[in-house]
Formats: structure tokens, sequence, C-alpha cells
């Protein structure tokens, strides 16, 4: 049976909800952000921080909206004068010893405190400059999390975090009364591998990332949902750009993959898609000659498209991970009618698990598309692949700049940057990062998951499904004079529609269905 | 009994009949007294049947809140699906408050025994008795009293603990009390859920006062209508009580005086009055978190859970502090609100920065530095301390200075316009 149904008002919006909801939830629901800061959903209820307080009717006194359930007819007012008057207090003890350095804090913009300051605080302080503010000098807590404690509120969202979910206390409140601060243990050190959490979950300016330090005002800041490339779990993230250069990774809450959390690995990995060596032009070898020139696209597509219609015998393909479902389906499609096989490699590292989150951990193989490679039939056998590249006439190398491979054949080089060994190639072919296209990933577990462009591309650089889309529709149809399904392809949604009607794997998906949060693919059989 | 002092007259000593008798403190001394007699008849009864006694004898809660005892063990699990516990709240920091002190200093085993009897009426294996850290001597005698009395056998298959605290007020809230004892931070919970449902070890807790279980085997003894019938006011409110009396009287100490008494009586007969050439100013009549009393309310009031809410304040724990004429209300005042933004367990916003604010208030204004503005900013701020917290520490902070500013608002006023001389240095 589904949850039983539970009616109630808020702010004279009826909603339904499941009975065991809490009000703060079910606010939601009705369009109504109950101001908190204590309160996570993806942390245990602490109930402390009381700014969420509620009118209630025929409760004898304000109620927390966290620590309350829903109940049948129950009429909650948010904007109650008691309730405004109630948080409006809140907001005013939580300021008296805070600093108020908003213009030199990197949570400014993006601040909690602010917000609800803003919205419904105090408009003149009763404390300053009569009494001292409570000071505390910074602390260094771990690789990336310094601790500023002048402008703590003692929220506890992140001693919580570090008990509660990564299941490695190291955090406590020390002290009492409004001497108190967060402590960390006195051996330990804030460097557990999904400690950087505990910088998204502050409300406030209080726990500070070093990578991000003065890096941007927080309304400088572009915002592109996109999929952590640090493993095979998929984690949701959002890129933030400044100025076209991606500057931070926040987790991008999906319950069904990583709930509101990334790891620090995922975190950190991102430097190399502001990378400034980049090939910016299609370079190709003119009449056997020794130097690449660089040129425009129609000269490119037509050098590897005459390679590829002369080409008889076997073609390999040495694709990326890394790279789209739909970069990978139009690789493959380049070389219908020919005899064609295609691998990948994983980078393998340790697996690093959340521990209170079901299914949550960095994954021990570093790459976001292995599987959409494998439902495509690219094999994990690399140095069979690199093997029989040697023999074959034939080798697409799709943004692997650790190519060890030899052959006798025509060697294309479609990637980011330009690796010492893809100088042999006849043509390489510029394409964009993953911040720079759209596109969509498979995580282990099957689920197709779209990103979404952050920043530009250099020069003429485009996303590789784009580059080989435009190559099958060159060479009329497919590789080695084949049929196959032809025809431009404009745009990520259509290259993932061509994708979906012609792969088993991903018959029934459509690109706009996947939205934000994506979804599991139909089939689960991964190809042998 | 007064102790130190000779009972006086109008006493009725029952809890404290043996305060100052050594022999007592003893397992054989108190067996000879006639003591565990009722937990040996308790043991043979349906837990059920000792519930309805302790109803019907209107005992109510003795540590503040004054909940009805009966109706309280009535709430754990009828059927037990898990282990049920009791817990001893025996962490009496109640500035102003120091019966359960003389209760464990003297009578440990009614005590002891009282605490076996509700541990049977609620079908729990495994107690707690949690003794505040800074009563060495209680200690001692609780230690040497539960191993006589273990050795004995006389608890059955009940296992008593005692558990020392650390120094912190705030882990005499029952819920920092059981954070407290399964070696957590001392916080008070969020309520729902409360003991009976998820307790200590998120079991089905119990818990009550020193001087509510010391009662029980009293009550067994003499039957619910022999407790019941001790009462001079209010039929809400029945037994006797043990007040701690302190502060401006020549005789401060420890009396028990049947519900109802008169506070009057209390400060003038049994205390003997206030010293000689001062006269009566103010009185917090239930332990330092409840409203402060005026001369006529103090001289007006009776002393039960209903008599001393007519006067606008509370019973609380029996903590009565006096103070007469020669007393800087401000002053007192402002050592409540340090006291309390001290041991303030932090988690509450209005909590954590109220109290310290308005100590700082209070002591600006003792300076000579205040502000017309204060007062109501005082005001202002406890109001936004009340009725909004996890518990009730804030509001405990708050009450003495509204009631305070209410009734000895020309002190406030003295001190802020400059016609009385500073005591403090800002």
């Amino acid at each position: 049976m589904p949850d039983e149904l539970v009616t109630l008002t808020i702010d004279g919006v009826p909603v339904s909800v499941p009975k065991g909801t809490l009000v703060i939830e079910a606010a939601k629901q009705a369009g109504v952000l109950v101001p908190h800061y204590c309160y996570h959903p993806g942390l245990p209820v602490a109930g402390l921080c009381r700014m969420c307080l509620v009118d209630i009717e025929k409760a004898p006194k304000l109620q927390i909206a966290c620590a309350t359930q829903v109940a049948e007819g129950m009429v909650v007012r948010t904007q109650s004068p008691q309730a405004k008057s109630g948080r409006m207090g809140v907001l005013e003890l939580l300021l008296i010893n805070h600093p108020l350095d908003c213009p030199i804090c990197d949570q400014a913009g993006e601040c909690e405190l602010q917000d609800f300051t803003f919205q419904e605080g105090r408009p003149a302080t009763r404390y300053s400059p009569d009494y001292a503010k409570r000071f505390n000098p910074v602390e260094d807590f771990g690789p990336d999390v310094l601790y500023v404690p002048n402008r703590c509120i003692l929220c506890t969202r992140c001693v919580r975090f570090m008990e509660d979910v990564a299941k490695e206390p190291v955090l406590n409140v020390s002290e009492r009364g409004d001497r108190a601060y967060i402590g960390i243990h006195s051996e330990g050190r804030l460097d557990h591998p999904w400690a950087g959490n505990v910088v998204d979950l502050c409300p406030v300016g209080s726990l500070l990332s070093k990578d991000f330090l003065h890096k941007a005002r927080a309304w400088e800041l572009d915002k592109a949902a996109s999929i952590c490339t640090g493993c095979s779990q998929g984690c949701n993230v959002t890129l933030d750009t400044r100025e076209n250069v991606v500057v931070r990774v926040r987790p991008r809450p999906n319950l069904e993959v990583n709930r509101y959390f990334i790891c620090d690995h995922g975190r950190m990995n991102y430097r190399w898609m502001n990378r400034g060596d980049r090939i910016e032009a299609p370079l190709v070898r003119r009449g056997g000659g020794s130097e690449l020139h660089a040129t425009d696209w129609d000269e490119a597509f037509d050098v590897v498209a005459s390679r590829l219609r002369g080409a008889g015998g076997k073609a390999v393909a040495l694709v990326s991970p890394k790279a789209s479902t739909e970069a990978l389906y139009f690789a493959r499609e380049l070389f219908r009618g020919l005899e064609w096989s295609g691998a990948f490699q994983v980078v393998m590292g340790e697996e690093a698990p959340l521990a209170g989150v079901p299914n949550l951990a960095l994954r021990a193989e570093r790459a976001p598309n292995g599987r959409g490679a494998e439902l495509l039939g690219y094999s994990r056998d690399y140095a069979a692949a690199v093997a029989a590249a040697e023999t074959a006439s034939v080798v697409l190398v799709l943004d692997e700049p650790d190519i060890a491979v030899r052959t006798a054949g025509a060697l294309i080089y479609v990637g980011t940057v330009l690796p010492e060994r893809a100088r042999d190639a006849q043509a390489v072919l510029p394409i964009a990062n993953v911040a720079e296209e759209e596109g969509t990933f498979v995580n282990r577990d099957g689920r197709v998951q779209r990103y979404f462009q952050a920043k530009s591309a250099p020069g003429m650089a485009r996303p590789a499904w784009w580059v080989f889309s435009e190559l099958v529709a060159t060479l009329g149809g497919g590789g080695g004079g084949g049929g196959g399904g032809g025809g431009h392809v404009g745009t990520a949604a259509e290259a993932f529609d061509r994708l979906a009607a012609s792969v088993e794997a991903f018959r029934g998906l459509s690109y706009p269905q996947l939205g934000f949060a994506g979804a599991a693919a139909p089939a689960v059989a991964v190809p042998a | 009994m007064g102790y130190p002092h000779k009972p006086h007259a109008k006493e009725t000593v029952v809890l404290s009949k043996h305060f100052g008798d050594a022999d007592a403190r003893t397992y054989k001394g108190w067996v000879k007294r006639g003591g565990y007699e009722m937990l040996a008849q308790a043991l043979t009864m349906e837990p059920a049947r000792v519930i309805d006694i302790v109803k019907e004898s209107g005992l109510r809660g003795r540590g503040g809140a004054g909940f009805p005892t009966g109706l309280k063990w009535s709430f754990m699990p009828k059927e037990k699906k898990k282990p049920h516990y009791l817990c001893v709240n025996a962490d009496e920091s109640e500035p102003g408050t120091f019966k359960d002190r003389e209760i464990m200093r003297w009578t440990p085993h009614a005590l002891l025994e009282g605490t076996a009897i509700a541990a049977h009426a609620i079908q729990a294996e495994v107690v707690y008795i949690y003794i505040r850290g800074e009563f060495t001597e209680p200690w001692a005698v609780m230690q040497r009293a539960l191993a006589e009395a273990t050795a004995a056998g006389v608890f059955g298959a009940i296992k008593l603990h005692l558990h020392r605290g650390a120094g912190a007020y705030i882990c005499g809230e029952e819920t920092a009390l059981m954070n407290s004892i399964e070696g957590k931070r001392g916080n008070p919970r969020i309520k729902p859920p409360f003991p009976a449902a998820a307790g200590v070890f998120g079991m089905p807790t119990t818990i009550n006062n020193v001087e509510t279980l010391a009662a029980v085997p009293l009550i067994l003894k003499k039957g619910a209508a022999w407790y019941k019938g001790l009462s001079l006011a209010s039929p809400k409110s029945t037994g006797t009580k043990l007040f701690s009396v302190c502060g401006h009287v020549q005789k401060p100490g420890n009396y028990e005086v049947t519900m109802g008494f008169p506070l009057k009586d209390l400060l003038y007969d049994l205390c003997g009055g206030i010293p000689p050439g001062r006269t009566l100013k103010a009185c917090i009549p239930g332990g330092s978190s409840v409203p402060i009393l005026n001369r006529e309310e103090t001289e007006s009031c009776l002393l039960d859970y209903e008599g001393v809410v007519e006067k606008g304040s509370m019973l609380g724990s029996g903590g009565v502090i006096v103070f007469d004429d020669s007393t800087d209300m401000v002053y007192q005042i402002m050592r409540l609100a340090r006291f309390y933004a001290h041991e303030s367990c932090a988690q509450c916003t209005q909590c954590r920065e109220g109290t310290a604010w308005t100590t700082k208030i209070l002591e600006r204004i003792l300076a000579g530095q205040g502000k017309t503005a204060d007062l109501d900013l005082l005001l202002d701020l406890a109001e936004n301390m009340t009725g909004k917290t996890i518990c009730v520490l804030s509001d405990s902070c708050a009450a003495p200075v509204v009631s305070g500013i209410k009734k000895f608002k020309k002190e406030f006023e003295d001190y802020i316009a400059g016609r009385r001389k500073p005591v403090m240095v800002a």
C-alpha cells in the first residue's frame, strides 16, 4: 500500500503529504520555504537553531517545523506575527556575535544568514557597539577545510555529517553557553575522503574550502548541472564557472545516486577542464607529408572520410570512458560495415564509501561512462585492442592521451589536447571537454544521466558526438560504404534520440525525460 | 526535620525522620527501622497494583515539574518488548536546593528501596542513579549503601548502578541526563519521543527525582489514603515536601512540611524569621528557575503546586531563597542570569546567546552604564527566551529577570539614573 496521505494547510495552501512528513518538508510542497539552519534533509534532525519556528493552530506555543510531523487538518502559519517575531528574535541573537564581515566572506551572496536576515531580520542591532563580540581565531581543520569560528552559528550540521553520515566523528561542540565553538579531535584531522561536504552543508561562511578561497564572489558564478567524471558512481554535481573558467564543483542533490554529497576526489577533479594547451583547430596531414596543418572542419572531414572509404579489413577504436554515450555511439556508427572492434581502459583507484549512505562511494573505477561504453559494445580488453591496432587499416583514438598504439594503418586522433604520439595521426580533430558540451553518461548502476554545458569550448573544438555524426553524414551513413542512420545531428538531444532509437539498451528513453535526475537504462544485460 | 536543627512542632517529619541518625545509614540500621519490608512486599505484587497505589496517593514529582508519579509510571509500555530502564535524578543542581543531598546523606536506603519498588512497578531491570558530581559525601554514602543492600540480595533481579555527573547543571534535565549516562554530551533532546517511548539507550525509560522515590516505601507502608490525607490546601497536592531554605533567615536548613503549609510560617516560625533589624523583601520559592515573589506574595503564599502558581511563581524543587531588605535585587538577578549563561548547553540560539546577553546588560546596569531602553530590551529578550527552546533553561533565566523588573523596577531605574552607586566595573 502506498503511504497514507495527510492533508494540512500551510499559509492557506492545502497540501497532501505522506504520514510522518515533517512540516518543513510539507511546506516546500506548499511553496513555502521556512527559514532554517540546523535542519538539512540529509542529516538527522537536531531541532536546535530554533529558526524554523511556526505557528500551529491549537499548539500552546510556537513549534519548530523541522521536528514536527504533519497531522490531519493541521493549520500552519509561517507568517503570523508570533512566528515572525520568534524567528526575528533568533536572527537577532545569531547576529550579535557574528562579525558581519560579509564583504570579505566567501559565503556572501549564497549565505543563509544573509538571506534570512534580509528577508525577516531586524534592520538594526541592539547589541553593538555596546558589547564586544566573541572572538576565536581561524582553525585549520583539514586538507581543504578552514574553520572561521566567529561566523559560526553552531547549527552542528558539520558535526552531524561527520558523526552520522561519514561515521568518523572528529568534530564536536566544545565548551558551552556562548563560549561554544566547533571543536576538532585533538589528534584528528578533517581529512575523510568525503569531508569537503561540511563546507557545502555550512549555511554560513564558517567552514570554507581552501581550494575555493577568495576565488570568486557568489554572484559572479554561472552554474551548470553536470555529472562528476571522477568515478563510475555518477554523482550529480554543479559546475560553477567564473568568466568561462570552472572554479568549483559542488554536489547537486539526487536521492537515487548521491543524495546531497560528493567526495573530495570528485570535488577537486576539475582543473583539467580549464587546461590552456588545447587543440583549437582540426589538423590534417596533406598528401603524405610529415606536417600537420591546421584547417577547417570541411577539409578535416574530407580527409578522414577518404581514409575510411578506402579502408578495408580491420578498424579499431580506442576510446575514453570519459566520452559521452552519444560520442561513443556515433564513433561506432562510423565503422558500420567494417570489421570493427572497440575498447576502453579504466584507471583504478581506492574505493572510498560514504558509510552512512547505502550504495554511495568513490568507486575504484575512476571513469564516468565505462558502463555506457560497455552497453555500446566496447570491450574492457584494451590490450587486445591495442594489439589488434597494429594490423588495423584504421585506428581511431578518442581522447586517450596515453596512447601506446602503433599501427600500420591510418591513425585518426580525436581529442581535447595533443599528446606527442598523436602527431603521427593522419588527422587530429579537436573536441570539447565535459564542461563544454551536453551529453550523457551511464553510471555503474545503469542510470543514464545528462550533463549540461558550463563553459564554451576553445577555438573550433566541438562536441565529439557532433564531430562523429558529421563524419557519418559525410560518409553517407557509415564507413566502408555501408548504410545506416546518416543525416546531420544538430543537438545533443537529437544525438541521444538517434542512439535510443537504434541501441536496444537505451530503447524507450528520451532526452527530455532524462531531465536533471536521469533514468535507468531499460536493458540491464551488458553485452559480453 | 530541619537538620541540623531539631524538628519544629509544625513540621511533619516523614522523609526526614532519620536525618542526623548515623545508624539509619547502614543496611542493618535501616532494616531495624523497618526498612526494605515494603520492597520485599512490592516484589510479590503485580506491577500495575503498585502503580495504582502510587496514583491513588496523589504523589507528584518533587524535581520541579510536579507531574503525577503514578501516571508517569503508567506511560511505560504495558507489554514489555524492549528492556525498560529507570533513571533516578540525583543531579540536584538547582541553585537554592539541597534536599536530595540530605536524603542521600542520611537515608540512602530509603532512596534505594523506593527506587527498587519503582523499578518493579515499571518492569525495569536496570536502574541508573545519576548523582551530581560535586556531591562527594552523598556519593560515598550511596556507594556504601548500595554495596550493602546488594550484598544482602534485597533487589532481586533488579540491577542498580550509580553514575556520577561531571558538574553540568544541564545534566539535571532528564534527557540531557540520559545522554550523559550514554556517554554523550549532556544536551537535552527534542521531544517527542518522550522517555517512556525512547529514553536511555533508546529504550522505554522512566525518570524520577530522589525525593519522589524516597516517599514511595512510606506510601506502600502507610497507604495511599494516609498520604493523600497529608494536604492542607489543594487536594491536588498531597504528602510532605522538603523545603531547602537559604538566604536571609535565622535558621536555614531543610524543613519538611505538609503540602499547603504557609510559606510565612516556614520562614517566620520554622526558620526563626529574618535576621534582627531586617525585614523580608523577596523570596524565590522553588529554586532559582522560578519567578521571584515580593513580600506580600511571600507572606500570603501556600506551599503546594497550586498555591505557589496562584502567586505567580512555581513550587519547583522547593529551594526557598530568602532576601531581606538589604538585598540588591539587580545584583542577585545578574548572578542568576550569569549562572544560566554559564550552564547553557549551547544548543538553542535563544538560550546560548540570550542568557549571555542578558547577563551583559545586567552587568552594565550594575556598572552604572545602563540605558533607559535596557529594561525593555531585557523584557523583550526574555520574551524571546521563553517557550521557544528544547528545554527550559532559557525560560529559567528569563523568569527571575521578568519578575525582578516587574516587582523591583525602581532598583533597576536607580542604577540607570545614577541614583545608586555602581557596584561593578564595566
